[in-house]
């Protein structure tokens, strides 16, 4: 972890992936969209405790973010929220623009940026000395980003996007650690059952 | 046509754009291949879509932007495209994705962990690069990729060469792929659309 880029914005606490996730759903009352990225992303997501709103990707690395656009646009009295690892960004940086043009309110993006690719063996990305994603994602017109200092400024910066008027990205460094559970991989119910919680279809 | 009477009435095709046909257009035909696009996605309540351009699709994305019934935008890659309108989907909005040969060679992942898997009724429109006058030796070799990944992933895919065709083929795949819940490429032959030639 300490070779990291240690920029004074990136220089921030390093959390825990599964604590963070866990806190974000204790804060969601109005059966918010979650969508979560491949890997530990959504392995957390799962063990946070399962809810219909909540989409885990089995493949498809790096379209946490397109997908969560997809749904913010077709329910945009809904917010969505989407988790996505700093490895799988990396694979879609170009969604960043996208969003930033389509400006969906209702979409808050959170980048869990440890700076390896842990479920493969924790390799460094080619990002982890160099990049600061926040950054990038400013640069890519989302002014609504920023580093997490630590669990606190997580909290307040989740209550703030729920009334942001533009998405917002929240950046969080995290530790090493492996998801806490693993998400059964079960696409199609995955689907059905997210549809089932948006309200776009009715069970059988 | 038969498949027409499906669940959403047909709203009628704003007539200026058909003042607005491409020069090259045959004068025979009532309309141009692009209008066909447009009435079709209409008819199956089609709001979405994303695209990465394409020479040959540059009139349709035109006509996309001008219809305000179409929520159409730019995405930096194919793969990103898919993603959105297979998130819209699941939140109640149908998309379709416009691309090109090349592009949809990038889309073997996708395809094959979300769109397939998840039974997601993805619609695709390739405009067809690296055949009948290609001018490009690498477009060519990558249609070659184009129908064996298809096949070897069993999507349903039809290749368009005659206009007088395309209206019930874009309009029947679109409702198999939804009733399905399967992925639909539809290849937009230069016998349709004319290509990109070298002269262009």
């Amino acid at each position: 972890m300490s070779k990291q880029v240690n920029t004074p914005a990136r220089n921030t606490k390093v959390m825990n992936r599964f604590d963070l996730t866990s806190r974000l759903l204790a804060k969601l009352k109005n059966e918010e969209a979650i969508v979560g990225g491949i890997g530990n992303t959504n392995f957390d997501l799962w063990a946070a405790g399962h809810r219909p709103q909540n989409f885990y990707m089995l493949g498809s690395m790096g379209l946490a973010f397109p997908i969560a656009l997809g749904v913010a646009l077709a329910q945009p009295n809904r917010r969505v929220f989407a988790l996505e690892g700093d490895g799988s960004l990396l694979m879609q940086m170009g969604c960043l623009s996208t969003i930033a043009a389509l400006a969906p309110k209702n979409l808050t993006m959170i980048v869990m940026d440890n700076g390896i690719y842990q479920i493969t063996g924790a390799q460094p990305t080619p990002a982890a000395t160099v990049s600061d994603i926040v950054a990038i994602a400013a640069g890519c017109g989302l002014a609504n980003s920023a580093w997490a200092a630590d669990e606190e400024d997580f909290e307040r910066l989740v209550d703030q996007c729920i009334s942001a008027s533009a998405p917002t990205l929240i950046g969080v460094r995290i530790d090493d650690k492996p998801g806490v559970g693993t998400t059964r991989r079960d696409p199609v119910q995955i689907r059905e059952r997210f549809m089932l919680g948006l309200g776009v279809r009715q069970p059988l | 046509m038969a498949a027409a009477g499906g669940q959403t009435p047909p709203k009628s095709l704003d007539e200026k754009s058909l003042d607005e046909r491409p020069s090259q257009e045959k004068a025979s035909a009532e309309k141009a291949w692009q209008d066909i696009v447009l009435q079709t996605l209409k008819r199956n309540d089609i709001r979405l879509v994303p695209y990465v351009p394409d020479r040959v699709l540059t009139k349709l994305i035109q006509n996309l932007h001008a219809d305000p019934f179409f929520t159409t935008f730019p995405t930096a890659r194919e793969e990103e495209a898919v993603g959105i309108v297979s998130g819209a989907w699941m939140g109640g909005v149908r998309g379709a994705v416009l691309m090109q040969t090349s592009g949809f060679a990038t889309l073997a992942n996708v395809l094959a962990s979300l769109a397939i898997p998840y039974q997601i009724p993805l619609i695709m429109f390739v405009s067809e690069r690296g055949t009948l006058g290609e001018f490009n030796y690498g477009q060519s070799l990558v249609c070659r990729t184009m129908r064996p990944v298809l096949d070897s992933l069993a999507m349903e895919h039809h290749t368009v060469t005659r206009f007088d065709e395309f209206e019930f083929i874009a309009d029947r795949s679109i409702k198999q792929a939804i009733t399905t819940q399967a992925p639909v490429a539809l290849i937009l032959s230069p016998l349709l659309t004319g290509g990109k030639v070298f002269d262009k």
